[in-house]
């Protein structure tokens, strides 16, 4: 077991705890970093959808880890991103400044989204953002001349000074680096009075506004960062497919989002990956499973969505701290080796159960 | 006399047909421990609602230091320098004790969102002068054991004392303390008294407090403002009120009420 002693308050603001974390951090992106000289085209590819999730990860779990606001209409968001990208770049833009106008035209939706959903909490918000969802999508499907309607839209790959991220490996180095910055950026946000805000308002909005926070300035604000990292997660999403329709961005992909955190762990930064893993890796595991089924339920319609649903409802019963929650579970057992007994995180099971959606 | 901190004029606060405060005024002086009493349902904790602008009033106004407080909006309330804490603990339960003080210093940070996200000099050196501040309220407190422990696994004890330094990280010239013993040991109440005495007298803040513990009150308290049915019945020092008659009659009835009633 490890016992940190502080000595300064710098100790206290450093990004990272303890020199052990620091090794195992540089251990991950250095293997990550050298992972296409082994792994096939295929798995590449995976990796590459996993990073781009986990940028939209990083928007919902501001929104609805740190800031406790339920949105069902992210898809907008990321739609939103990847046609701006899209559109933008194959009129020769350059690809960051692209980039910068789709943050930009999402930071502002999701500013305006923000001011009629301060009205409304919890499961109210989502039915709200449901509605943005709906809307937008079919704002994407009507609006041909921007998006090419129904048709869908080829887009160009991803150029940077003259070098183009047309393969899936350099498309992942691409990739790689943008998940890099979001996540300095979030760690960032979490120590620092903008992040301890959202944190405040998502467990005590009556007593955040005691301590002097504007409850609805930082709602607001938990919308435009949310909807700018979604917004990249689009971008990145438009250079990756390198065509996109309207219907890449339904219902169904914002209930993913949400998925995605909760299943992940939510408020921890190591919940977005698990996340973002889970949701992609679990159609293709889905896939192999019916081989082993038997034929009258594997051809059954629907199948997976029936899958997805008890796993989320087994993660609400037994484990809603997430993957994250049950990484840490596990890593605490070989820490304390033997002393490890049950009840140990058993009172933030119940904070989870009775606060989550207030 | 000195300028009262606190200016309660006529103050109403009307649910429906229901009145809970009805026309109050007191005042509260630099440097007191005021505390308010009454029988359940007297209106207590809706008037610190009222006062620290959770509920808006129905009537009359609320003066701090000769500031209007219904033309303040309710979160700049804490930059005036009123902090509160609540009946029924209100802390921040998934963040750690650490973060919860930090919060409580939250309106005394200038830092902008920018300088946030990129982690700039600006906020690092903020970060650290807080925690210099907040380490005061720490060894105050003696929380020290507690610094990095999250809140959602604390006893409750402990919770209460943790709000109570969430309270000062705020550095109020006013403290609004919403029954600090209820649900305490006589140990912990006793500690309790102690540090409120302790905030008057070595920092100087002054207290208004709702409180049911008669030993609590009638040790810490300058002086004693009792209530019934939202109304103030009697206000004076802490002997005088608990032998007003009409205190007597909020809590225990009085004899004629058995042959009208």
């Amino acid at each position: 077991m490890r016992f940190i002693f502080k000595t300064s308050y710098a100790q206290d603001i450093h990004i990272v705890k303890h020199r052990g974390q620091s090794f195992w951090y540089s251990l991950l992106l250095l293997s990550l970093a050298l992972c296409p000289l082994v792994v096939s085209e295929f798995w590449m590819a995976q990796i590459n959808i996993i990073l781009i999730y986990s940028l939209v990860g990083f928007g919902t779990m501001t929104l609805l880890g740190f800031t406790g606001q339920l949105s069902f209409g992210h898809a907008a968001f990321f739609g939103l991103g990847a046609f701006v990208q899209a559109f933008f770049t194959n009129v020769g833009w350059p690809f960051f400044a692209a980039l910068a106008l789709s943050i930009l035209i999402n930071v502002i939706l999701g500013a305006l989204i923000a001011l009629p959903a301060l009205r409304v909490k919890g499961i109210f918000l989502g039915v709200a953002t449901l509605a943005l969802g709906l809307i937008v999508e079919e704002v994407f499907v009507k609006w041909e001349s921007f998006t090419n309607g129904t048709s869908g839209l080829a887009v160009k790959p991803a150029q940077i000074l003259g070098v183009i991220f047309n393969t899936q490996i350099s498309f992942f180095y691409l990739v790689l680096s943008i998940v890099v910055v979001a996540t300095l950026l979030t760690i960032n946000l979490l120590r620092s009075s903008t992040g301890r805000a959202f944190i405040a308002i998502r467990d005590s909005e009556i007593s955040a506004q005691s301590m002097g926070i504007h409850v609805g300035r930082y709602k607001i604000i938990a919308f435009m960062l949310s909807a700018g990292f979604t917004g990249v997660g689009g971008a990145m999403y438009a250079h990756y497919l390198r065509f996109i329709s309207p219907e890449n961005f339904n219902l169904f992909l914002s209930l993913d989002f949400v998925l995605m955190v909760i299943i992940g762990g939510l408020a921890s930064i190591h919940g977005i990956f698990f996340g973002a893993i889970f949701i992609i890796m679990m159609p293709p595991l889905i896939a192999n499973l019916k081989d082993l089924l038997p034929v009258f339920m594997a051809n059954v319609a629907g199948l997976q969505n029936v899958i997805y649903g008890v796993i989320l409802i087994c993660f609400v019963l037994f484990e809603p701290m997430g993957l994250y929650g049950r990484w840490v579970k596990v890593r605490t057992y070989f820490q304390i080796f033997p002393f490890y007994r049950d009840g140990m995180f058993k009172r933030q099971k119940s904070f989870q159960k009775s606060d989550r959606l207030k | 006399m000195t300028q009262a901190l606190l200016n309660v004029q006529n103050i109403t606060r009307r649910f429906g047909g229901l009145v809970a405060v009805d026309n109050v005024s007191f005042d509260v002086f630099p440097g007191e421990v005021l505390t308010i009493i009454g029988p359940n349902g007297a209106g207590k904790s809706t008037l610190f609602n009222v006062i620290s602008r959770i509920y808006p009033e129905s009537g009359g106004q609320l003066f701090f230091e000769g500031v209007d407080l219904g033309q303040i909006p309710p979160h700049q309330i804490a930059n005036l320098g009123i902090a509160r804490t609540f009946q029924n603990i209100e802390l921040f339960e998934h963040a750690t004790v650490l973060q919860n003080l930090l919060i409580g210093h939250h309106s005394l940070s200038r830092t902008t969102l920018l300088s946030n996200l990129l982690f700039l000099k600006s906020t690092r050196q903020e970060e650290i002068a807080s925690r210099t501040r907040i380490e005061e309220v720490i060894d105050f407190l003696g929380l020290q054991k507690y610094r990095d422990s999250y809140v959602s696994g604390l006893p409750y004890g402990i919770r209460k004392v943790v709000e109570l330094g969430r309270a000062l990280s705020m550095n109020p010239k006013l403290l609004l303390l919403d029954e600090p013993s209820s649900g305490l040991n006589p140990e912990e109440t006793e500690d309790m008294a102690f540090w409120i005495k302790d905030l008057v007298n070595d920092l100087g803040i002054t207290v208004l407090m709702v409180e049911h513990d008669m030993s609590l009150v009638s040790r810490v308290s300058s002086r004693v403002v009792a209530m019934n049915q939202g109304q103030v019945i009697a206000i004076g020092t802490s002997a005088e009120v608990q032998s007003h008659p009409e205190v007597i009659k909020a809590y225990i009835g009085a004899e004629d009420e058995y042959a009208n009633g």
